[in-house]
C-alpha cells in the first residue's frame, strides 16, 4: 500500500480533484472511489486524505457543505469549484507532459 | 491568500471548534467506512475494528490536518510565547530586573530621540527651508548684528543672488487694552516676508506688496495661538481692528498652526516694517535682520560672497555709518538650531550609550540564565526537540522581553517628555518653537520599534549562539559545568569591561558639563546679583520735553527709593545679562578713527554703578548733578580701556560718538570693571556708560529700573510696578524679575543646566547598571568557583588570600574598564567642546575624580561576593559537588 503523502503530495490532490470532477462526494466516498478505480493500488487513509482536503479547501479549489448521505447520516460533501476545475486541467496537462517525458526517457 | 489568512486566524482563535470539526469529519469517515464494510458482509464487530484499524490514531489525523495550514507554525510560536512568559514569570527577579533596566534605557533613548526628531528631523514649516538664509551685519563686536533700513534697501537692490530679500524687526508692540497699554510679543516684517518663507495664512490674506509703504493703512497678521487664545478663534476676526503701539491696525489674516519662526518668536502680532519711523531714515540706526531666499542654482558660499561684496561697497560709500561693518549670513536652519544641535546630538549619543549598557546588562543576565538552563536544554534535546525548536524558544523569550520593555519604555518616554518640557523655562521654550512638535509621532514610534527589534535580536541570538548543537550533549555531563563556566566568565567579563568603560565616558561627560554649569553660574559678571531686581517699563505716547523727562526719572527714583526694603534705585536703557545688543561707533578725540570702533553703549542714571555694586578701577562714577549744563562725561569699562587705550590712562581723554550725533565730546571720568552685558558665557565686550541726565530720552522709549533690595524681591517688585503706573498711567510695566533668576534662567545657563542634568542622570544610571553588572559577574564567578575555593582552603589557603584573589579579579576588570573609559572619554569629549564653558575637554581633576568614583564603586560591588567566597566552608563546598 503506497503511503500517498510521501508518494507525491500534489498527485493525491490531483486525484481528489479528478474524483470530484464527476460528482460531489464525502471523504470516505473519495477514498473508496480512488481505491476501486485504481484496483486497490491506492488505499488512502484519512490521515492523508483529510489534510489534502483541508489544503484544497484552503486554496479555494473545492468547497464543502454538510449534507445527508444515502444512509441518512450527516457527512461533509466536497464539490469542485471553478478554480478547482481550472487547476485540475492545468495539473493534468502537466502530468501528461511529465509522464510522456519519463516514458520517452525510459524507452530511449 | 486572504481566505487562507481568515480561515487560519479563525482556526487559531477557535481551536476547539476547529478540533471539533476535524473530529466530526473523522467520525463521518469512520461511520461511512463501517457502513461500507457491513454492506460487504462483515459482522458489525469486524467492520468496526477494521475501519478503526484503517483510520489509525485520530490524534495523528488531527495533527496532520492542523499542520496542513500555516496556523500550525503560529500555534507553535504561541506555545513558545506562553512558555516564555511562564519562564519569565517563574523567575520574577530576573524578569523584573531585565525589563526595568531595558525600560529605563529605551525610555531615555526614545525621549531624547523625540526631541531630536522635532528639532532636526521634522522639516521646518517653510517651502524648501534649505534655500533660506538669515542676513546680518557684522561689526567689531561680532558677526550677528542688525541691518539698518537703508542698508537693507541697498542689499535688496544690488544683490544678484536672492530671489527675494525681506527684513524683520523682532521687537514687540504696545497693545491698547481697557486696562491700559500692555506690551505684547510681535514682529514687524516687510511685505514679502511670508511669501519668501512660502507660508500662506490659514484665514484671510497675506500682506500685499504695498502694505509696508508709509501711505498704506496699518494691517497685521496674527499667530494661530493668538487667534485662539486672545481673540477666541472666531472666523469674524478678519477686519477687526486693534491698536498696536498707537496705530489702529486691521487684522487681515491668521497664520497656520504649524508656523513658527524661531528668530522672532514668541510673536503674536506680525505687523509691517515701514520707512516712516525715525530710525528707518538713518543709515546708522540698525534695527532689522534680513531674510533671504537664494536664487535657484546659487550656492550658499556664492550668495555670501555677493552679500559681502555689497557690504564692502556700503562700508566705503558710507564710512560715517557703515565703517567696520560687513555682511554675514547663516542658513536659516542654523540660525534656528545652531545652539541646540550639538547639545541634542550629545544627548542622543549619551542615551545611546546608556541603552547600550542596559542591553549589555540584560544580555549578561540572559547568559547567566542560559548557563543555568543548559541541563534543561540538554534534556529537551535528548527527548527529541530539534535544535531549531530549542533556538526558537530562546528567540521567543528574547523577543517577548524586548517587546515588553519596548512598550513600557514608550510609556516611560511619554512621561519623561512631559517632565522635560515642564522643566524648560517658558521664555527659553519660546526660542525653540519647534519643540512644540515633540511627542510620540510616527517617527518616534518607528524609532522605538527599531530599538526594540535590535534589542530582541541581541537577546535572542546571544543565548541561542551559546547553545549550539555540540554543547547540548555536553550539557548532560556534570563535568562540563566548570568548562562552560570559564567560557562564560571570559565573555561576561568583556561585557562588564565595556559597561565600565561606557559608564566612565558618561560620568566624564556629566562631570565636565556640571563643572561648566557651575563656572557659568559663578562667572564674574562685574556686579553683585544678590538682592538685585529689574523691571522693564515701556509706553506708546511721547509726551513732554527733555527737562520733563529728567524730572520724571528723578520722581521715579525718589518714589521707588522710598519703598520699604529698597536700598537703592537706578535706571538704565537695558539691564546687564541681556542679549548684548545696542551698540554705536565712537572716536577718540584727537586721533584718527580706528577700525572696529563699535562698542556697547548704555545711558544710565547716576547711581547705576553703586546699585549694581560694580567695581571702580580708576577715576570716579557719575554725580547726580551732571546734567546738560555741565561738561559731558562718560564711564568706560575695563575691556574698552584695554582695547583702545592700551598702556595709557584713559581717564582725562575725550571721546565722541561717530554716528551723526555731533554733540560735544565726552570726558572719560572713570573706568569700571567690565559688567557682563551679554549672556553669561559671552566674551567680555567693550562698553561705555553715559549719564541719562546728559542724554535724556522720553519715558515711552522704554527703560529698565534696577533695584537693590534688602528683603524679598517679589513684594518690592509689585509695589514698584504700581508706583510707576501711578506716576504715569500710559506706561506699561513688564518682566519683573531678579538678577539671579536672569542669570539662572538665561538661555545659556538653561542649556548648560539641561545638558548637565540629563547627562548626569544618564551617567548615574550607567554607573548603577555597570556596578550591578560587575557585581553579577563577580558573584557568578564566585558561585562557579565554590568548589575550587573549597579545595584551596582545604589545602591551607587563608581567608585573606581568597579575598585578595576575588578582589584582584574584580579590580583587574575595573582597571581595564577605567583605562578604556579614559581613552573613550578623550574621543567623546571632543564632541562636548562647543558646550563647555571655561572647562577644557581634557580636564584632569574631572578625569581623576571620575576614575576614583568608579574604582570605589567597583570595590564595593566586588566586596560582597568576595566576602561570600571567603566565608566558604571547605567541607561543605567539597560535599556539595
Amino acid at each position: 500500500m503506497p503511503e500517498s503523502s510521501d508518494l507525491v503530495q500534489g498527485t493525491l490532490e490531483m486525484l481528489v480533484l479528478k474524483t470530484l470532477a464527476l460528482d460531489p462526494m464525502h471523504g470516505y466516498g473519495i477514498a473508496l472511489r480512488l481505491e476501486q478505480v485504481s484496483d486497490g493500488v491506492f488505499r488512502i487513509n484519512p490521515g492523508s486524505l483529510l489534510p489534502a482536503l483541508s489544503r484544497l479547501e484552503r486554496a479555494g479549489r473545492i468547497k464543502a457543505e454538510w449534507r445527508a448521505t444515502e444512509n441518512n447520516r450527516r457527512a461533509r460533501y466536497y464539490q469542485l469549484t471553478n478554480r478547482g476545475r481550472k487547476a485540475l486541467a492545468e495539473e493534468r496537462a502537466q502530468w501528461d507532459r511529465q509522464i510522456s517525458a519519463i516514458t520517452r526517457i525510459l524507452e530511449a | 491568500m486572504f481566505k487562507s489568512l481568515v480561515t487560519g486566524l479563525r482556526a487559531l482563535f477557535r481551536r476547539e471548534r476547529r478540533n471539533a470539526d476535524i473530529q466530526s469529519e473523522l467520525d463521518c469517515f469512520l461511520q461511512a467506512s463501517i457502513d461500507d464494510k457491513l454492506r460487504r458482509g462483515l459482522s458489525s464487530d469486524q467492520a468496526v475494528s477494521a475501519a478503526r484499524a484503517e483510520i489509525g490514531s485520530a490524534e495523528t489525523v488531527r495533527i496532520k490536518v492542523w499542520s496542513a495550514g500555516w496556523e500550525s507554525a503560529a500555534d507553535a510560536l504561541l506555545q513558545d510565547l506562553r512558555f516564555a512568559v511562564r519562564q519569565l514569570r517563574k523567575n520574577p527577579g530576573f524578569a523584573a530586573t531585565a525589563i526595568l533596566v531595558l525600560t529605563l534605557g529605551i525610555g531615555a533613548a526614545v525621549t531624547i530621540f523625540s526631541f531630536v526628531d522635532a528639532a532636526l528631523i521634522q522639516p521646518l514649516p517653510y517651502a524648501q527651508p534649505s534655500r533660506l538664509a538669515i542676513v546680518y551685519e557684522s561689526n567689531t563686536l561680532g558677526p550677528h548684528f542688525h541691518l539698518s533700513y537703508l542698508d537693507w534697501l541697498d542689499y535688496q537692490r544690488r544683490n544678484t543672488v536672492f530671489t527675494s530679500l525681506e527684513a524683520f524687526a523682532n521687537y514687540g508692540f504696545m497693545l491698547a487694552t481697557p486696562d491700559g497699554p500692555q506690551p505684547v510679543h510681535g514682529t514687524r516684517v516687510t511685505a514679502g516676508f511670508f511669501r519668501t518663507l512660502g507660508v500662506s495664512p490659514v484665514l484671510g490674506r497675506d500682506f500685499r506688496p504695498d502694505d509696508d509703504q508709509p501711505a498704506a493703512p496699518f494691517v497685521a497678521l496674527i499667530s494661530y495661538s493668538a487667534w485662539l487664545h486672545r481673540f477666541g478663534g472666531g472666523r469674524n476676526i478678519i477686519g477687526q481692528t486693534v491698536t498696536l503701539s498707537g496705530n489702529v491696525t486691521s487684522i487681515i489674516g491668521v497664520l497656520p498652526p504649524s508656523f513658527h519662526f524661531a528668530p522672532a518668536e514668541p510673536s503674536e502680532f506680525w505687523g509691517t516694517e515701514r520707512p516712516d519711523g525715525g530710525c528707518e531714515k538713518v543709515r546708522g540706526c540698525h534695527n532689522l535682520i534680513g531674510l533671504a531666499r537664494l536664487r535657484p542654482g546659487v550656492g550658499f558660499a556664492a550668495a555670501l560672497a555677493d552679500a559681502q561684496r555689497i557690504g564692502l561697497q556700503l562700508a566705503q560709500q558710507y564710512p560715517g555709518d557703515d565703517h567696520g561693518r560687513g555682511a554675514t549670513m547663516d542658513p536659516l536652519v542654523d540660525a534656528i538650531l545652531g545652539s541646540i544641535r550639538p547639545l541634542l546630538l550629545m544627548l542622543l549619543a549619551g542615551a545611546a550609550l546608556l541603552l547600550l549598557i542596559a542591553a549589555i546588562n540584560v544580555s549578561s543576565l540572559l547568559l547567566v540564565r542560559t548557563e543555568r538552563r543548559r541541563r534543561e536544554m540538554a534534556v529537551r534535546g535528548a527527548l527529541g526537540a530539534s535544535s531549531s525548536r530549542l533556538v526558537s524558544q530562546f528567540l521567543t523569550e528574547g523577543i517577548a522581553l524586548a517587546v515588553f520593555a519596548g512598550a513600557l519604555g514608550l510609556g516611560f518616554a511619554f512621561l519623561l517628555i512631559r517632565l522635560v518640557l515642564g522643566l524648560i523655562p517658558k521664555d527659553f521654550l519660546d526660542t525653540m518653537p519647534y519643540v512644540r512638535a515633540v511627542g510620540l509621532n510616527a517617527h518616534v514610534l518607528a524609532f522605538t520599534a527599531l530599538v526594540t527589534l535590535i534589542a530582541a535580536i541581541i537577546f535572542s541570538l546571544l543565548p541561542a549562539l551559546r547553545v549550539s548543537h555540540a554543547d547540548l550533549r555536553d550539557g548532560l555531563q556534570e563535568v562540563s559545568r566548570g568548562a562552560s563556566g570559564t567560557v562564560w566568565r571570559r565573555f561576561g567579563s568583556n561585557l562588564v569591561i565595556a559597561e565600565l568603560a561606557i559608564a566612565m565616558i558618561l560620568l566624564v561627560g556629566a562631570g565636565l558639563l556640571g563643572k561648566s554649569f557651575y563656572r557659568l553660574l559663578h562667572v564674574d559678571t562685574g556686579l553683585n546679583a544678590d538682592g538685585l531686581a529689574t523691571l522693564d517699563v515701556s509706553g506708546t505716547i511721547k509726551t513732554g520735553t527733555e527737562p520733563e523727562w529728567i524730572s520724571f526719572e528723578r520722581r521715579i527714583h525718589a518714589e521707588l527709593g522710598a519703598l520699604p526694603g529698597v536700598a537703592s534705585v537706578s535706571i538704565t536703557e537695558q539691564a546687564p545679562l541681556g542679549d548684548g545688543d545696542g551698540s554705536s561707533n565712537f572716536v577718540i578725540v584727537g586721533r584718527p578713527p580706528v577700525d572696529h570702533n563699535e562698542v556697547i553703549i548704555r545711558d544710565v542714571s547716576a547711581g547705576y554703578f553703586s546699585t549694581l555694586q560694580a567695581r571702580l578701577v580708576r577715576g570716579r562714577f557719575f554725580a547726580d548733578d551732571e546734567d546738560q549744563s555741565r561738561q559731558r562725561v562718560v564711564v568706560i569699562n575695563q575691556q574698552l580701556a584695554k582695547l583702545y587705550f592700551p598702556g595709557e590712562d584713559p581717564v582725562g581723554q575725550q571721546i565722541a560718538m561717530e554716528d551723526g550725533d555731533q554733540k560735544s565730546p565726552m570726558l572719560v571720568i572713570g573706568v569700571v570693571d567690565t559688567i557682563q552685558e551679554g549672556q553669561p558665557d559671552a566674551a567680555p565686550q567693550a562698553a561705555m556708560y553715559r549719564p541719562r541726565n546728559q542724554n535724556p530720552s522720553p519715558p515711552n522709549d522704554g527703560f529698565t529700573v534696577v533695584l537693590r533690595t534688602g528683603q524679598s524681591e517679589s513684594s518690592v517688585l509689585s509695589e514698584a510696578a504700581s508706583a510707576i503706573h501711578a506716576a504715569n498711567p500710559t506706561l506699561a510695566v513688564s518682566d519683573p524679575g531678579t538678577m539671579l533668576q536672569k542669570l539662572y534662567d538665561s538661555p545659556s545657563a538653561t542649556l548648560h543646566r539641561a545638558s548637565a542634568w540629563m547627562v548626569g542622570s544618564f551617567a548615574a544610571l550607567a554607573l548603577l547598571l555597570s556596578v550591578v553588572g560587575l557585581y553579577g559577574v563577580v558573584a557568578y564567578s564566585v558561585s562557579l568557583r565554590t568548589r575550587e575555593i573549597g579545595v584551596r582552603m582545604a589545602l591551607g589557603a587563608q581567608r585573606s588570600t581568597v579575598y585578595r584573589m576575588i578582589l584582584r579579579e574584580a579590580g583587574g576588570l575595573a582597571m581595564v574598564g577605567i583605562v578604556l573609559g579614559l581613552a573613550g572619554s578623550l574621543a567623546a569629549t571632543t564632541l562636548l567642546g562647543k558646550l563647555l564653558f571655561q572647562v577644557r575637554a581634557w580636564d584632569v581633576t574631572t578625569l581623576a575624580a571620575v576614575s576614583i568614583v568608579l574604582a570605589i564603586a567597583a570595590l564595593v560591588a566586588s566586596f560582597l561576593p568576595a566576602r561570600r567566597a571567603a566565608s566558604v566552608d571547605p567541607t561543605e563546598a567539597l560535599h556539595a559537588e
